[in-house]
């Protein structure tokens, strides 16, 4: 029998749908394979075997009863630990929401649940998503399936490293800076950050409202397309979300499958290549432009001047928003409360304490920094000139799109850095951002495709960028780009990855 | 010559301290919409349910809920600036006012900041002698409420562990609107009583328009007052400070009276005043210091990115003008029918509650009609069965209403409001 | 341009209501004033005559309906709360007054 883990969601959903296997088998499948490899991986934080089984076992049955079920039903899927599952611990990371188990259900867990897919967990994280390598986790490093001295990406590594080591044929990520797409560049996996307003937010944990989105991540750039169309859509408990349907994203995937990009324009955004990429990282990148080049694309080069800001606005505007989401936190109604060691007990002390001993050191860097710049005195130098920053972003995105279908660049300057590399100097691991979070200032659509293997042997990822609302554009770049590239490597990249030695 | 509530404290002879000084005051007034559902959720907005049985993730604050505006509450907020004679903002948004406390259950408050709903209003404020006081408005804004504190334990002792809050979190959410007034000068001695009438005659209002059951004493409707003291009209502002915990109008006229004592007992003595909130105890007719937070002014105020601006187009807000009812005011005057002549014109406007006085506040009474009328005309009667007035005044006022005359019509036509200033007008449908 | 002093920091963090040790707090101002040096370049182009941009998809008036929904039960309201009596949240004495 093949090993149900190594099928793509899509596979797998065929064979579901033609009753060749069972959602009950596929689901023990990837529940064994995760006791397997947990061990070396450390991708989860809750692992829901036993009601994952029984919603295998209830699409099973309804499926034999002749019951028209959504495509992914019976699809098991893994869910990053920011997004709310009522019933289900959701600790974001955090040793403050240690234990904490939600009265809710995000709107997309209750899609995910509508469809029938068996939710197989909550993977680790950075602490409220606040990170580029899962290392701020409280619960523990995830390593790279790759290479598991190196990170897997963050803040979704758990996620990411779930797909890429057959434990999950899909998952949720969250991306408020690059958080769905550099975990997939250092994986070798598929992920994408929907437009702004594409997927509800109502149940994810917010760190920066206005630029936190959910999204897949998946190991084909299909599979994605598939789960974005199940999550995707207005949400009335989303004031932000767009009220207006998804474009066709699973048909522009199968389109771009077929290799073909005639007539479509690509535009190199010259500031996001260069110095601090890796050379294998820009000779990739350099290659996948002359894929895309053989596939009738037209390549141009375009320039956003204003992107030298990016880092620095975001590195205001998501400690300021993070600052005011993160206040609830405070050991009053839901998860650690910490008493002062000495002293009156008050709910003022008892808050100080909590928040000390239950944030991690990069959540309280960025809380004080955000609290900082809006105080009074320093919000026009800091979060509102960086607001403008962001309005100077999106319209050089307007001006590059006047010349291009869609923006390209590497997703990540570098491969997987080992654990422990770039603890200690905050600013250096920021850096790992400054290809993705230009699209979350303006809130355009963005996706990472692997696109080769670097000279030290680590996968590499390919960021295609589209005009908000365009999503569409990306899964067919992105699949075009996908297939041509497997076709010269014979098969999918993971299959170059290392076999993990399993727990016996 | 102290501030401390627990020991003496001088207040100069109430007579005496506005013979000396000139107040100026500001009244800060909440009140709760009667909508169905919270402002920013659709668990029911009740009075005196169980404790925490009206509540969802959003009014909790659970992480990951977000905020939905209820678009009956924006409509009430724009029918209170309508009724204040304010502008209504061509569009606004909400802001984060970010404090930390343990019945704000998300730490901060989804409120309104630089960018209100309604500004620039102004509202007339009759007097107990029949003369006419304009309050100006600065803003109406939406916010939410707060949960619910009891506290338990001994009264401000140390103990440790004896001490404790429950929180009730059903009154959290429900929608708000804030009006707050421009510093009023130029009541002199009839400070208090303008204060206490500003919040009558608001409350009045907000019962006409039905937007709020507004009784004061189920705290539908709270008041802050700010008080500062100057020595002469001429001379710059002084120092304010804020009551707050006036839970009756009466309250609200005997608060004003003491801080104007008090601090110019202060101030007689060559002493500052402290900018400070203060407590008002109805039972002891005093305020007192509450505790001097020091960095809590500094609110962070930003956009709230949860939420989409607010820009309520002109027809709707038209539409919302056009069908206001009638004010207390213009009933008032319409029911104190006096038989002036008047031009077709004034006929047609006398229905709508302009301004019926001159902008500055007169000291000599009103000509008015039969002393009972004006009970109902103050709205403190509803039914005018129960006065036992007679047939013949109210089926004149009657008839003349149905003529379309108003017995001060001629006043109302001759005086107008400011015209231009804020664009606005009040309007009644009638 | 950074005024992220020691004892700004401090300040800043009792402001956010976070207890730092003595240690936590010599690191943290280090790392901050590094980090606010290189953030504060955004005020150089952000000029008077470019518009902020709050939300970055332009929508206005999402409403809803003002109709209600059940309530939370208050078990579940209750079942994560660090203490609770009486159906209601139970926390430690509050000094400030509002």
């Amino acid at each position: 029998m093949t090993d149900l883990t190594r099928l793509t969601a899509a596979e797998l959903a065929d064979r579901l749908t033609s009753r060749e296997v069972s959602s009950v088998e596929a689901t023990r499948a990837h529940l064994d394979r995760i006791a397997a490899v947990e061990p070396a991986l450390h991708s989860f934080l809750y692992v829901n075997g036993d009601e994952a089984l029984a919603t295998a076992r209830d699409i099973d049955s309804r499926r034999a009863a002749g019951e028209q079920l959504h495509a992914l039903a019976g699809v098991p899927i893994a869910i990053k630990d920011i997004v709310v599952t009522k019933g289900m611990p959701t600790t974001a990371g955090s040793k403050i929401l240690e234990g904490w188990i939600p009265p809710y259900d995000a709107t997309i867990t209750t899609r995910i649940r509508a469809a029938g897919l068996p939710i197989l967990g909550k993977t680790n994280m950075d602490e409220f998503a606040m990170g580029s390598s899962t290392e701020h986790s409280a619960f523990g490093n995830t390593h790279n399936p790759w290479d598991l001295d190196r990170i897997p990406g963050g803040s979704g590594g758990g996620s990411a490293a779930a797909v890429a080591a057959y434990e999950a044929p899909l998952a949720i990520g969250t991306d408020t800076g690059g958080s769905i797409r550099q975990p997939a560049a250092v994986t070798g996996t598929v992920g994408v950050k929907p437009t702004y307003g594409g997927v509800s937010r109502y149940g994810l944990i917010a760190l920066a409202s206005s630029l936190d989105q959910a999204g897949p991540v998946t190991r084909t750039v299909l599979d994605s397309a598939l789960l974005h169309e199940l999550i995707g859509g207005h949400d009335p408990r989303d004031s932000t979300s767009i009220d207006e349907p998804l474009p066709g994203l699973v048909a522009a995937a199968r389109q771009g499958r077929s290799g073909d990009l005639t007539g479509l324009r690509v535009g190199v955004i010259s500031e996001l290549t260069g110095e601090g990429y890796q050379p294998g990282v820009r000779a990739r990148f350099a290659e996948s432009l002359e894929v895309l080049r053989g596939a009738g694309a037209e390549i141009v080069e375009v320039s956003c001047p204003n992107f030298k800001y990016a880092l620095g606005a975001y590195y205001l505007i998501l400690p300021s928003e993070a600052s005011s989401n993160l206040a609830k936190f405070d050991g009053m109604r839901f998860g650690l409360r910490v008493e002062p060691s000495e002293g009156n007990v008050t709910a003022e002390r008892v808050m100080g304490a909590t928040r000390g001993a239950g944030f991690g050191d990069e959540v309280k860097r960025r809380i004080i920094l955000g609290t900082y710049a809006l105080s009074a005195g320093y919000y026009d130098a800091y979060y509102g000139s960086a607001q403008k920053v962001r309005t100077l972003i999106q319209r050089d995105f307007a001006a590059a799109f006047a010349q291009a279908d869609v923006l390209v660049s590497p997703t990540a300057p570098t491969t997987a850095f080992k654990l422990g590399e770039k603890l200690d100097d905050p600013l250096a691991m920021y850096l790992n951002d400054v290809a993705t979070i230009p699209a979350n200032l303006a809130g355009i659509p963005g996706l990472s495709v692997p696109n080769g293997l670097s000279d030290d042997g680590l996968p590499v990822g390919f960021q295609v960028l589209a005009p908000a609302k365009a999503d569409d554009r990306l899964y067919r770049v992105g699949a075009a780009l996908e297939a041509l590239l497997e076709a010269q490597w014979g098969g999918p990249i993971l299959a170059k990855a290392p076999e993990l030695e399993v727990a016996r | 010559m102290t501030t401390n509530g627990t020991r003496e404290v001088d207040l100069v002879d109430y007579d005496d301290a506005v013979a000396r000084y000139d107040p100026v005051f500001g009244i800060e007034v909440h009140v709760e919409l009667g909508t169905r559902t919270k402002m920013f959720c659709p668990s029911v907005a009740v009075f005196g349910e169980e404790p925490n049985t009206a509540v969802s993730p959003v009014s909790l604050g659970l992480p990951g809920a977000l905020p939905v505006v209820n678009g009956t509450a924006v409509e009430y907020a724009i029918r209170i600036g309508l009724a204040l004679n304010c502008s209504i903002a061509e569009t606004c948004r909400f802001a984060r006012k970010n404090y930390f406390y343990p019945d704000v259950p998300k730490n901060f408050q989804t409120s309104q900041f630089d960018e209100p709903i309604a500004y620039d209003g102004w509202l007339d404020v009759e007097l107990d002698d029949g003369s006419v006081f304009r309050v100006e408005i600065e803003r109406a804004h939406m916010e939410e409420d707060a949960g619910k504190n009891t506290h338990v334990g001994g009264a401000t002792g140390r103990i440790q562990g004896a001490e404790y809050s429950l929180i009730d979190y059903n009154r959290a959410g429900i929608p708000l609107v804030e009006v707050v007034t421009r510093p009023i000068t130029g009541a002199g001695e009839r400070t208090p009583e303008v204060a206490r009438a500003y919040v009558q005659t608001l409350r009045d209002i907000f019962r006409a328009l039905d937007v709020s059951e507004a009784r004061m004493e189920r705290g539908n409707v709270r008041a802050d007052v700010n008080l500062s003291l100057r020595a002469t009209p001429d001379s710059p502002l002084g120092t304010r400070t804020e009551t707050k915990n006036v839970n009756s109008f009466r309250s609200v006229e005997r608060a004003v009276r003491y801080e104007i004592s008090r601090q110019a007992a202060i101030l007689d003595a060559g002493g500052t005043i402290t900018q400070e909130t203060r407590h008002w105890h109805e039972d002891t007719g005093i305020t007192t210091a509450g505790r001097i937070k020091s960095d809590s002014d500094d609110y962070r105020y930003f956009p709230e990115p949860d939420l989409a601006p607010v820009s309520p187009d002109r027809a709707w807000v038209e539409q919302i003008r056009a069908a206001l009812p009638e004010m207390p005011a213009a009933r008032r005057r319409r029911l104190r029918a006096t038989g002036a002549s008047l031009t077709p014109r004034c006929a047609t406007s006398s229905t709508r509650p302009r301004s019926t006085s001159s902008s500055r506040p007169s000291p000599r009474a009103r000509a008015r009609g039969d002393g009972r009328l004006d009970d109902v005309d103050r709205g403190r009667v509803d039914d005018v069965a129960h006065l036992g007035v007679s047939e013949a005044p109210v089926a004149r006022s009657r008839r003349r209403r149905a003529a379309g005359i108003s017995g001060n019509a001629a006043r109302i036509c001759s005086t107008h409001a400011r015209s231009g200033e804020t664009g606005a007008r009040s309007g009644s449908g009638k | 341009m950074s005024t992220l002093s020691r004892d700004e920091v401090a300040r800043v963090a009792a402001l956010a209501r976070i207890d730092l040790t003595p240690a936590e707090l010599d690191r943290l101002a280090g790392e901050l004033r590094v980090i606010v040096d290189a953030v504060a370049s955004v005020s150089e182009v952000a000029t008077p005559d470019v518009p902020a941009t709050s939300h970055p998809l332009p929508l206005t008036n999402v409403f809803r309906a003002d109709v209600p929904e059940p309530s939370l039960p208050v078990a579940d309201v209750l079942a994560g709360a660090p203490a609770s009596m009486d159906g209601k949240f139970l926390v430690p004495q509050i000094l400030e007054e509002d």
